[in-house]
């Protein structure tokens, strides 16, 4: 699984880099910079919290998969 | 209308035509994409948007060519079962419009039958696809979020193909038994005749630039790709074959010339992209602005020294990070400037501060 944002969605609130320091930061207008990466599993709770606490409901988990 | 050969996808693949629309997709990849969701349902949309500013390939060829341009359009209605094709033509080029509603007169009843126009709002980003679909969809020309795609859900929902009026063209001259050897480009800047050339693929910018009757005046650099493309010194320019590995992007070649300032250009170009931000996403928004801002107050001599360890931050952080492409593009092309302009931007102003002293 990894994590996506929607950019449209997304106003740069910046909850989910406090409730995911690991693998969100915030740039310099405060829009998440998000970890490509696939999850560790160990922090797999801490990335539902995010999605679900984003007050705009612009992050979602997504299956990592190879491209089309 | 030619026959097409049972694969026809086939001898698009192997022609190895890519799109001329600026993203260089592979052609064939895309129709087959559409092709398997069909079901009759698909769409066509012609882009003639042609937002790029110093672009006029796509409307000469929609002036000159209409044909052409509906030939490729009409096959792929026939092979990708559409059930509608829309002609998607920038509000400002009149001429083509005219010329491609013109030569859809001249076309059968069943083809005009499945024929709509639209008129693409002039702005940067109304010809990405998603906004184009936006657009026909509910008359809004800005990018949306994918998925979905546009070949699983696109105008009225099915599977789209949004296709550049070049590539189409060459789709043309395939299905006639030809292969795409030639491109169109066009040239601006310092050059003795700017306007649009067909060149043969591989032709070296050099000699492109030469068909164009030259330089007007010793170039410091040369734009390849139009404001989403690069950069580059002339001599490596100079060399370089023009053809789907060159990065043509939408086919404008711009020569700089030497008494301009490499950086007021750069300036320039990104305060215009970041005006054309749809401002639906921040890091486009905001960090366009950011960026345009900074290369702005280099130019002005009005930096604080740290302006260029942010730009050079920021072009790593941006991209990626927006619905459409559009932010990509820029720090593409600022990337470029970045390089090739290393010393202009490092040592900006310090004439004049010196001269001022
Ligand atoms: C900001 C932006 C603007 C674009 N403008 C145009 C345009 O004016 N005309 C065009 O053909 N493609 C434009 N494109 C590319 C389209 O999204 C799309 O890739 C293209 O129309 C597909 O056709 P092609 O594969 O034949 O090039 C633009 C893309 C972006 C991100
Ligand atoms: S990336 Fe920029 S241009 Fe593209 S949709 Fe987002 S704000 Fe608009």
């Amino acid at each position: 699984m990894r994590l996506v944002v929607d950019p449209i969605k997304c106003d740069g609130r910046g909850l989910c880099a406090g409730l995911l320091p690991e693998l969100i930061r915030l740039d310099d207008w405060g829009y998440p910079i998000v970890n490509p990466e696939p999850l560790p599993a160990h922090l797999l709770p801490h990335a539902r919290r995010a999605v679900e606490d984003c007050p705009v409901l612009a992050i979602a988990l997504r299956r990592s998969q190879v491209k089309k | 209308m030619p026959q097409l050969g049972v694969d026809f996808i086939g001898a698009i693949e192997r022609s190895g035509l890519v799109g001329r629309g600026g993203a260089g997709f592979p052609v064939g990849t895309k129709w087959r994409a559409v092709a398997q969701r069909s079901g009759g349902r698909a769409v066509i949309v012609v882009n003639g948007a042609e937002g790029e500013p110093r672009s006029q390939k796509d409307r000469l060829l929609m002036t000159t060519r209409p044909h052409l341009v509906l030939d490729g359009a009409f096959i792929a209605a026939r092979v990708l079962r559409a059930r509608r094709v829309i002609l998607y033509i920038g509000e400002r080029h009149e001429k083509a419009r005219h010329a491609m509603l013109r030569a859809l007169h001249e076309r059968t009843e069943p083809e005009r039958g499945l024929v709509t126009l639209a008129a693409a709002p002039g702005r940067y980003v109304a010809g990405a696809e998603t906004a184009a679909i936006h657009f026909l969809n509910e008359g809004i020309a800005t990018p949306t979020t994918a998925p979905p795609l546009p070949f699983e859900q696109g105008v009225d929902r099915a599977p789209t193909l949004v296709q550049n009026v070049e590539t189409l063209a060459h789709i043309a001259l395939i299905a006639r038994g030809g292969r795409p050897t030639s491109t169109l480009i066009t040239l601006a800047g310092g050059v003795a005749r700017p306007g649009v050339l067909e060149v043969e693929l591989g032709t070296s910018i050099g000699d492109a630039v030469r068909q164009g009757g030259g330089v007007t005046e010793q170039p410091k650099a040369v734009l390849v790709g139009g404001y989403f493309g690069s950069w580059m010194e002339p001599a490596e320019a100079w060399k370089l074959p023009l053809d789907h590995r060159a990065r043509l992007g939408c086919g404008v070649i711009g020569l700089l010339p030497a008494s301009a300032c490499p950086v007021c250009e750069t300036a320039g170009i990104m305060r215009y992209l970041a005006a054309e931000s749809s401002a639906q996403c921040g890091p486009c928004f905001f960090g366009l602005r950011a960026l345009a801002d900074a290369c702005t107050r280099i130019a002005d001599n009005r930096s604080d020294g740290r302006d260029l360890s942010r730009l050079n931050r920021w072009v790593d952080e941006v991209p990626g990070r927006g619905a459409c492409r559009h932010p990509d593009g820029a720090v593409m092309f600022l990337s470029s400037a970045l390089r090739v302009f290393a010393s202009d931007f490092a040592n900006h102003g310090s004439h004049d501060l010196r001269r001022a002293a």
